[in-house]
Parts: C-alpha cells; sequence; structure tokens
C-alpha cells in the first residue's frame, strides 16, 4: 500500500471537482474493495475523494411499483428493505447471499457493481495480467483458473465478476444512474459492464470521474417471481463458483417473460438471451428448463481447472427455473 | 481442593483476551521501537540479480533497507541439523516463492509498509521444481526415513481374500492461525530480548543464541500469549531472525509483523502428501495385511517429514505391516507441523481404505474396526491404556450409527442425499523433560512458573488448577507465569506434549513444596489444611520471603515398556446436493479417552476445534500453487477457504474417562491434536454413503461430485 492524501467531498459537484484536480484520485465510499486493492499495491490512488457524505443513501419506493436505490446505501440497508424484498426477490436474495455482515453493513450499491475481480493474477502485481497492465499477458488462461470464465472471455482476459447484486440486477431490467462532467444519464445495467475483446482495462462504460448517484428497480412483469441461486464451496462469505438469477412471468401454465442471467462465468454479469428466447412462449415445465439450461450454455469452454463450471450452471438454471417456475 | 482438577473452569486468562489486556507480541512497545516489513521474492528459484531501493531510501520515515548486501552475519550452522530459518538475506540464491529478500525499516509502520512497495527486485531465473508428480521420491536418512517391516505385507496382500489398494491425496495447507506471526527484536548490548510468537521459546533462544555467537543466557525470549499456533508457530521463522538482524543493524529495536499474504511465505504449511495404502482381509474382515506408503512434498534445502503412516502401526493388529515415508524436493517453503502432523494425512487414507474395506466385506464399519482392534502395537508393546472400542461405542451410540442404512444413496431428506460416516482416531502420547518453580509467598499467594507457553489451549488454566490442587488452595490464590524463557524448562507446546511435560513439572514442584511446608509444620498434616492464613503463616514464620519447590521431570522406562497413545472415535452426517455437488456437515459426534482430563471446558473446546478443523480439510482447504512458477495463488483469506460459521453444524464431544497409570505424573494424554485425527475421513465416507462416491483427493470440491 502507497502513502496518499484523503478528501471529503460533500456534494456531487465537489466531488466531481476534486476527482478531476488529480489524474491519480480515486472514489471511495464503503471501501471494503479499494482498500484491498490498494493493500496488495493493485491500485495505488495517489486522493481518495470520500464521496459517504453525499445526500445519495435513500431507498424510495416508486408509485409505480419501482424502487429507486441510493448509490451510498448499504448492501444492508437495502437486503432489510420491505419493498426490495416483496418486489425484487432475487435482488435482496443476491445481497444477502453475499460476502459477511460486517462487509455488508460498509458496502455500498454503487460499489457492488463497480467490484474488481477476484482473479489471483489481477491481484497479485508480479503475474502477468492485460486488465492490470495491458499487454502484459493473462497468466490465468493456462494457470489456476478454477474461478475464471467460461463464457465471455477473449485472449485477452478470462477473468470473473465477483458481484452477485449485478447478476440480479440484470433479471431486474435495473438502471444505473449516473453524473458525469457533462451531466446526469441513465445506463440499463445490461449496458453498463463491457467484455474484456482487447481492452479488458476497460470494464464499464462509465468515464473517468463519473459518479454513480442511484440503481433503479423498475416495476416489470418477472420482477416479483424471482429468485438468486448461489453456488459455492462453503456455506457462506464466498465468491459464486456460479450464480442464476431468473425472474420469469408465468401465465396459464406459459412463460410470458423471462430474464435468466449468471454470475460466476464471465468477465461481466452474464445475461443469456438465448436462455430467455428458449423460454418465451413455452410451458414452464422441466422439459423447458432444461432446454433452456442448454441455450443458456452453448458455446462455453473451459480452461482446465473450470470446466466443471458448464455442467455446474446447467444444473443451477434448471434449479433456480424449477424455484420460481413452478406452478404454484 | 481435590476435585479441582478436571473441573470445568473458566479460563484464568479469559477476562485479559476478551477485554484486550492480554498482550500479544504484535502489540509489544519497547522505547525507540522502529518497524520492519519484508519483501518477499516473487519466484520459486533463481537469485537476486539486483534490489533497487532506491525509491525506497527516499521514502518518508525510512531509517534502512537491509538486503543480503548489507544484512549482518549470522551463523548458519550448529543450531542442529538443516535449519531453513537462517538462511534469510546470507546470501543472494532463491530457493522458494515469497522468501524474504529484503526488509524495509522506518519509523511507523505504515511508512515501512509504503517504502515496501517501492522497492523493485530483479532476478536470474532458474529452473524451479514446482510440480509435485513430476519429481522423484527419496528415502530421508532420519528415523521416520527407517521402513517399517513386519512380517510380509506384499505377499500377505496378494494371497488376501478381500483386497484394497488405493491412493489418496492431502494437498497442501496452510495453518492461517488468527494472530500472524509477529516478533519484537532488542539488542541491548550483546544482549538480546525477544518477543516473539512462537510455541517454544527456549527453542528459539537456543537457535538465536547460535545465529548470532552469543550465549543463550545472553538471550531472553517472550512469549505470553498465542493467538493460535497449531504448528505453525512450532519452529523458529527466517522473520524472527530478520527482526533482530535488523535491529542489530539500525541499532533500535525492531519490530515484524507477517501481513496474511506473508503467512504463505515462510513459516511453513502442510506438505502435500499422496499415500497408497493398500489393506488385505479375511472375509470375516480380519486384516492379513496393511501397507501405508506416503510421499510428501519438502524443500530442495531443506528436510520436513512427518510420520504419515505412523498410526497404522498402532491403530489395528495386522500379522503383516510395510510403512514406509518418502520425500520429494520441490521448489517450495519448507513444510512444518500442522495440528496432527502425520497423523492427520495419514488417518484419512487409512479410515477411508477401512470403509471401503467395510464395503468389500460387507462389514459394519464400526464392527470392521472393533474386530480389528489390538492389544500391542506393530512392535509388541502392550498400550499404557487404549481405549478405542469404548469410545467407539459411546460416539456411536450418541450418533444414532444404528439407524444407518449402509446402502450407498439411500437415505435422503427431500431432495438431498443423507450420509453417515465414521472413522477412528489416534495420536501419540508425548513427553519431554520439563522443570518448573512454585513458590509460596508470605501472603499466602503461589506464583507458579514454566517457561511453557499457552498457545490458546488454556496451559494458563489447567496449570493452575494443577498447582492449586496439590497445595490445596483456591485457584484464585495461584498465579500462573508462563512464557519467559527466564523461567524454568519447558519443551515447545507441540506434539500434544506440553501439558504431559510441564504439567508433570509443576506437579512435583507443588509436591516439593508441599513436603517443604509440611516440615515447616513440623509434620503436622492438618495445618497445611487450613486455607492460605495457614500456609501464610507457615512461610512467615519461618522468616523467608517465599517456600519454593522445584522440580526435574522427565520420562523414564516407560516410554520403552509402552506403547501410549490416545484413541478416539468420529462420526459425522452430511447432506449432499446432487445436482450442484455441494456437500454440508449437519451433525458431528466425537469422542476422545485422553487419560485424565484436566479442564472438561477447554479439553471439549480442543476436540471441537478439530472437528470444525476436520470439516475445512474435508471439503474447503487447498493451497493452490501455480505449477508453473511455484506461487500460491490463493494466498489470501477470500479464496483459502476455513470453514465459517455456517459451515459448522452442533459439534457434540465426548469425554470417555480412561485411567493410565504409567503415562506421566499426571496421567494425562496431550488432547491438542487428536481432534482433528479420521474427521477429514469420516466426512468422506459419509460423502461416499450418501453420493457411492469415494473422493480420495480432497478437498471435496463440487467438481469431484458433479462428474
Amino acid at each position: 500500500m502507497n502513502a496518499f492524501r484523503y478528501a471529503q467531498a460533500h456534494d456531487a459537484a465537489s466531488a466531481l471537482a476534486t476527482m478531476a484536480s488529480d489524474p491519480g484520485a480515486a472514489y471511495i465510499a464503503g471501501g471494503t474493495n479499494v482498500v484491498d486493492l490498494m493493500k496488495d499495491d493493485v491500485v495505488r490512488p495517489t486522493l481518495l475523494v470520500d464521496i459517504t457524505r453525499l445526500p445519495m443513501r435513500g431507498i424510495d419506493t416508486l408509485p409505480d411499483g419501482g424502487v429507486r436505490l441510493g448509490a451510498l446505501a448499504t448492501m444492508s440497508e437495502v437486503a432489510d428493505h420491505a419493498a426490495v424484498a416483496a418486489r425484487f426477490p432475487a435482488v435482496a436474495q443476491s445481497l444477502l447471499l453475499s460476502a459477511s455482515p460486517q462487509l455488508r453493513n460498509m458496502a455500498t450499491i454503487g460499489g457492488n457493481v463497480m467490484q474488481r475481480t477476484r482473479c489471483a493474477y489481477f491481484r497479485d502485481v508480479s503475474q502477468a495480467c492485460n486488465k492490470r497492465v495491458p499487454g502484459s499477458g493473462c497468466a490465468a488462461i493456462s494457470g489456476v483458473n478454477r474461478q475464471h470464465a467460461v463464457v465471455g472471455g477473449s485472449k485477452q482476459c478470462i477473468c470473473t465478476h465477483p458481484s452477485d447484486l449485478a447478476v440480479a440486477l440484470l433479471s431486474a431490467d435495473a438502471i444505473v444512474h449516473v453524473r458525469g462532467r457533462s451531466g446526469d444519464r441513465a445506463i440499463p445495467i445490461d449496458r453498463f459492464h463491457v467484455l474484456p475483446g482487447t481492452t479488458p482495462q476497460r470494464e464499464t462504460v462509465l468515464e473517468r470521474g463519473d459518479l454513480i448517484t442511484a440503481v433503479e428497480l423498475p416495476a416489470t412483469a418477472s420482477a416479483r417471481t424471482s429468485f438468486y441461486l448461489k453456488v459455492r464451496d462453503r456455506a457462506s462469505y464466498e465468491f459464486a463458483l456460479v450464480s442464476v438469477a431468473a425472474s420469469l412471468d408465468v401465465r396459464a401454465g406459459t412463460v410470458r417473460a423471462a430474464r435468466l442471467a449468471l454470475g460466476g462465468v464471465a468477465p461481466i454479469p452474464w445475461r443469456s438471451h438465448d436462455g430467455e428466447r428458449a423460454l418465451v412462449g413455452k410451458p414452464a415445465n422441466a422439459g423447458t428448463f432444461a432446454a433452456a439450461a442448454q441455450a443458456a450454455t452453448r458455446g462455453m469452454r473451459g480452461y482446465g481447472q473450470n470446466d466443471f463450471k458448464i455442467a455446474l450452471a446447467q444444473r443451477a438454471i434448471v434449479r433456480a427455473l424449477s424455484q420460481v417456475g413452478a406452478p404454484s | 481442593m481435590s476435585g479441582l482438577v478436571g473441573a470445568p473452569i473458566d479460563r484464568v486468562d479469559g477476562r485479559l483476551k476478551v477485554t484486550g489486556a492480554a498482550t500479544y507480541s504484535a502489540e509489544v512497545q519497547v522505547p525507540g521501537l522502529v518497524y520492519g516489513v519484508m519483501v518477499l521474492s516473487t519466484v520459486a528459484s533463481g537469485s537476486v540479480a539486483r534490489v533497487d531501493a532506491d525509491a525506497a531510501r527516499k521514502a518518508p520515515g525510512v531509517i534502512e533497507v537491509m538486503t543480503s548486501a548489507n544484512a549482518p552475519r549470522v551463523d548458519t550452522k550448529g543450531t542442529g541439523g538443516g535449519d531453513r530459518t537462517l538462511m534469510a538475506l546470507q546470501d543472494d540464491t532463491v530457493r522458494y516463492d515469497r522468501q524474504p529478500v529484503a526488509v524495509v525499516v522506518a519509523d511507523t509502520f505504515e511508512r515501512a509498509v509504503d517504502a515496501a512497495s517501492l522497492v523493485r527486485v530483479r532476478y536470474v531465473r532458474a529452473p524451479a521444481a514446482t510440480s509435485f508428480e513430476r519429481e522423484p521420491d527419496y528415502q530421508p536418512q532420519s528415523a521416520l526415513g527407517a521402513d517399517r517391516h513386519k512380517g510380509d505385507a506384499q505377499a500377505a496382500l496378494a494371497q488376501a481374500a478381500v483386497k484394497i489398494d488405493q491412493t489418496y491425496v492431502v494437498p497442501a495447507e496452510h495453518h492461517n492461525p488468527m494472530e500472524p506471526h509477529a516478533t519484537v527484536a532488542h539488542w541491548e548490548g550483546d544482549r538480546l530480548t525477544v518477543y516473539d510468537a512462537t510455541q517454544g521459546i527456549m527453542q528459539a533462544r537456543r537457535k538465536l543464541a547460535a545465529a548470532f555467537g552469543v550465549p543463550e543466557t545472553n538471550v531472553r525470549v517472550i512469549s505470553k500469549f498465542i493467538g493460535g499456533g497449531f504448528g505453525g508457530k512450532g519452529s523458529l521463522w527466517p522473520h524472527a531472525v530478520l527482526a533482530a538482524m535488523a535491529a542489530k543493524l539500525v541499532d533500535r529495536p525492531v519490530k515484524i509483523v507477517l501481513s496474511r499474504p506473508q503467512m504463505f511465505g515462510s513459516v511453513g504449511f502442510r506438505p502435500h502428501t499422496m499415500q497408497r495404502v493398500a489393506l488385505g482381509a479375511a472375509r470375516d474382515g480380519r486384516l492379513t495385511s496393511i501397507i501405508h506408503q506416503s510421499s510428501a512434498q519438502t524443500s530442495v534445502f531443506d528436510e520436513f517429514i512427518a510420520g504419515t503412516g505412523m498410526l497404522s502401526t498402532v491403530l489395528y493388529g495386522t500379522p503383516n505391516l510395510l510403512v514406509t515415508h518418502r520425500l520429494r524436493k520441490l521448489n517450495a517453503a519448507t513444510p512444518t507441523f500442522m495440528r496432527a502432523p502425520g497423523e492427520a494425512c495419514g488417518s484419512f487414507a487409512l479410515e477411508s481404505a477401512m470403509d471401503e474395506l467395510a464395503y468389500a466385506t460387507g462389514i459394519d464399519p464400526v464392527q470392521l474396526r472393533l474386530i480389528n482392534d489390538t492389544n500391542t502395537d506393530a512392535e509388541g508393546r502392550p498400550f499404557s491404556s487404549r481405549s478405542l472400542r469404548e469410545c467407539l461405542r459411546v460416539a456411536a451410540e450418541r450418533f444414532g450409527w444404528s439407524r444407518r442404512d449402509p446402502r450407498p444413496a439411500s437415505m435422503r431428506d427431500g431432495r438431498l442425499l443423507v450420509g453417515l460416516g465414521m472413522a477412528a482416531a489416534t495420536y501419540p502420547t508425548h513427553r519431554s523433560a520439563a522443570a518448573a518453580l512454585v513458590q509460596v509467598r508470605a501472603d499466602g499467594s503461589v506464583v507458579v512458573r514454566s517457561s511453557g507457553v499457552d498457545i490458546g489451549t488454556g496451559a494458563y488454566t489447567v496449570f493452575t488448577q494443577v498447582a492449586a490442587e496439590q497445595l490445596g488452595l483456591p485457584v484464585e490464590r495461584v498465579t500462573m507465569e508462563l512464557g519467559d524463557s527466564t523461567y524454568p524448562n519447558a519443551p515447545n507446546a507441540g506434539g500434544s506434549q506440553l501439558t504431559a511435560s510441564a504439567g508433570s513439572a509443576i506437579k512435583l514442584a507443588a509436591l516439593d513444596a508441599r513436603a517443604k511446608l509440611l516440615a515447616l509444620a513440623g509434620g503436622n498434616a492438618a495445618l497445611l489444611r487450613g486455607g492460605p492464613e495457614a500456609i501464610a503463616a507457615l512461610v512467615q514464620r519461618a522468616g523467608v520471603a517465599a517456600v519454593e519447590g522445584t522440580s526435574d521431570a522427565k520420562p523414564g522406562e516407560e516410554q520403552k515398556t509402552f506403547a501410549q497413545h490416545a484413541f478416539g472415535a468420529q462420526f459425522v452426517e452430511v447432506r449432499v446436493d446432487a445436482d450442484l455437488g455441494t456437500v454440508r456437515v449437519v451433525r458431528f459426534v466425537n469422542a476422545f479417552a485422553c487419560g485424565r482430563i484436566l479442564n472438561e471446558k477447554t479439553a471439549k473446546s480442543q476436540y471441537l476445534g478439530g472437528a470444525v478443523w476436520g470439516i475445512g480439510m474435508a471439503l474447503l482447504e487447498h493451497t493452490r500453487f501455480d505449477e508453473r512458477s511455484g506461487r500460491i495463488m490463493n494466498a489470501n483469506l477470500a479464496e483459502y477457504l476455513v470453514p465459517v460459521n455456517a459451515d459448522v453444524p452442533a459439534v457434540e464431544s465426548i469425554i470417555v474417562p480412561e485411567d493410565d497409570p504409567h503415562v506421566n505424573e499426571l496421567g494425562v494424554k496431550g488432547i491438542g491434536e487428536i481432534g482433528i485425527v479420521g474427521a477429514a475421513a469420516a466426512v468422506a465416507n459419509a460423502v461416499y454413503h450418501a453420493t457411492g462416491k469415494r473422493v480420495r483427493d480432497l478437498p471435496i470440491t463440487p467438481e469431484k461430485l458433479l462428474a
């Protein structure tokens, strides 16, 4: 960890301005991710801009049935919010299955979707990593890659995105509200993260200095019947080997709308449009769910230690869909 | 106060610990203290070509950057055998990943961390031995390296009616005590004081004295509280020597505290161990042959060997036996003792194989073990006491073993498969020479001293009980002082031997003090039963500050006459989600017979802890090396998985009463390690029962059950 300066921002404008004042500046909110990365020398900010005093912590229910999560709302606050649990069960479940209570009390919603990968080569500055040092290579492709991606990776990077929440947000059609130097904009969550391709150092569509102000959960046909399944080695306090967020709108036994998203399998929270297409218009039964699992995992490839994730993802998809799509 | 020993009294140091008043090595402050932070190698083999420390030296607060170029020389000989711990910064050779290559010393910890991140090291890489599979076995020349034969095990196996012949693998694992290793080193002239998180302060004193060429009496080592050792603090490690070297170099006291990733460096670990276990048996389940052959990793520069197969000479009777130990040299740090070194790994193999034999013969696993119970070890020596049968019986009954349908995958709980598994356990009863001092003071208080270390197991508490009982005083009157090399000699708190060794010495010293008090009382024993006031009056009448009892306790002929071991049984119930490959332990019952129990509460804590760690060993723990580089890629607590509360069910530990008149003056057998022995096998056997899948390489992770 390096020596650094610290500044506290009191409103969004001063946060943006302070951030712009130093090319080595970084935002800090809960600090549960950036401090870890600093301890490992993966990031070495010269200035930390503390945004925790900004008025962005509220959780507001919207008249149309949606919920707006302030970017600084903690994971605990959102997970414990009655409207979130009732209207977006997968979102609440994903949070409660994340990290530990202590971390959830500190970590914020905005920071959660910005988490950096747990790839051991990214987090070890002695190792080759194109994300950390573009052009240095990817040591994970033929290395210790049990936790790595089976879809969406490139020759440059096969890391996985660690957020549970972001996977659930995909199943809820969430919208990320951002304030930047040129004003405010709203970014659908499925266009927020970007695949590594040849530029694995770029992880989201955000520009430097952009500040997430809120994450909006709009009312959708299927969000109320959603479920988050997380598979991991130990029973708690571990990142997902594979996770599934599924939401289904089933009427008269037929799937009218579906969202199917996977965690632990790709460099970004992975939405499976193929899986969703295999569901919509079909009867909500085991055969359909198995077909969706096949469709969602078609084209996946392993790199050795992570080969099992493909079969595991199929089984997890079937399990999650059965949970939400079972005739009630 | 008869009946005091055995009582489940609270820890006498409990209040100090929960209030933060107990000072651990990393918290020690001495005037003028400065802070050292190690820079560790990032390659496993080669040499340091250049250490660029210019930026670090210019960083705020930096006092010195110690490298091989300016590090004080230490004597690397004369410390007894190859010693991995003393070679840091003595040359430029890199022999393992995360080997110390520099130490930055600064006026604050934060500034030392900052400056250490600025040090750039260039290496000349050399080919590294990083693949266990590719390296050849060699036979160690040490005592454990000698093969153990009885009868003709190969021939008996060939002729056996029923055979099991399998290979079992336990991966490298790291201790990860909550307390990091930490050292404060302070020179005053040629006298050295070291506060070190170590399980063995007399060993540390001897090695430090040899390294720096000063008399042992010039070195004082202090270790008052340890936040978990588990064998990982059972050696003198490079950072402790480096702290003393740096303190010499900068002429200031220096503190070095390891970070969590650094604890995957030069402080030892459980070696990757591959074992062949072959069992031959008659159709009635009686063993006719046991072959237990292990290969484990060691380092290229030192030798660590665990007696992986030794429990096969003890646990069951067989007319034919072969036990061998081999090692393979890797460019990795030297492995070391880790809770039940040998037995933890060895029991996974032997007790998995016994479960396989139970299925092959159609005999109940508990019954199979009873059939093969024995009265003598492989050398024909009788056991000083042996309560395996009773442990199996008590634990099986409490667990409800009789409701088990032995057919694999036959029991269900809704969607989940139910598995019930068990294993036997054993651990040797060790003992070393120890002395103790008991001072009965004129105010009726008692101070007891031993250089033994309480590594969190409760030594302060049980030793207090022993002394109080012998003197007929309440525990509140007794102050136990441990962990200082100026106190009477005691061995390492390792090998489950401290209580047997130092505890016996304390008992004898207390008896000696009592005899002197009795003499002062003119032989009137009634005076000694009058409580603290009566005893204080005796001391006052003698006109001395204190009546002192001393002792010199050591093992005798009984070590040769008897085989001395503790025994136990582990029973586990699991739920397996067959679709997802996840295993959760839902019930754990274990029972142990370990001679006399000095404190039921602290004893059960050891047994409970063994179960918890056994769950981790079975399902989670795995140090993952990148075989291309020899670098550990999960050197943190997010990816090196240990059990969390949600992984640990209610654990019930049963103390099986046992009277052993032979082992030592206290009649105790060590209890610190046996709790983990057999635990992983019991889980694996339960997983087999649940699924019909026999996993022979730990940990049992989802991918191994999905196939």
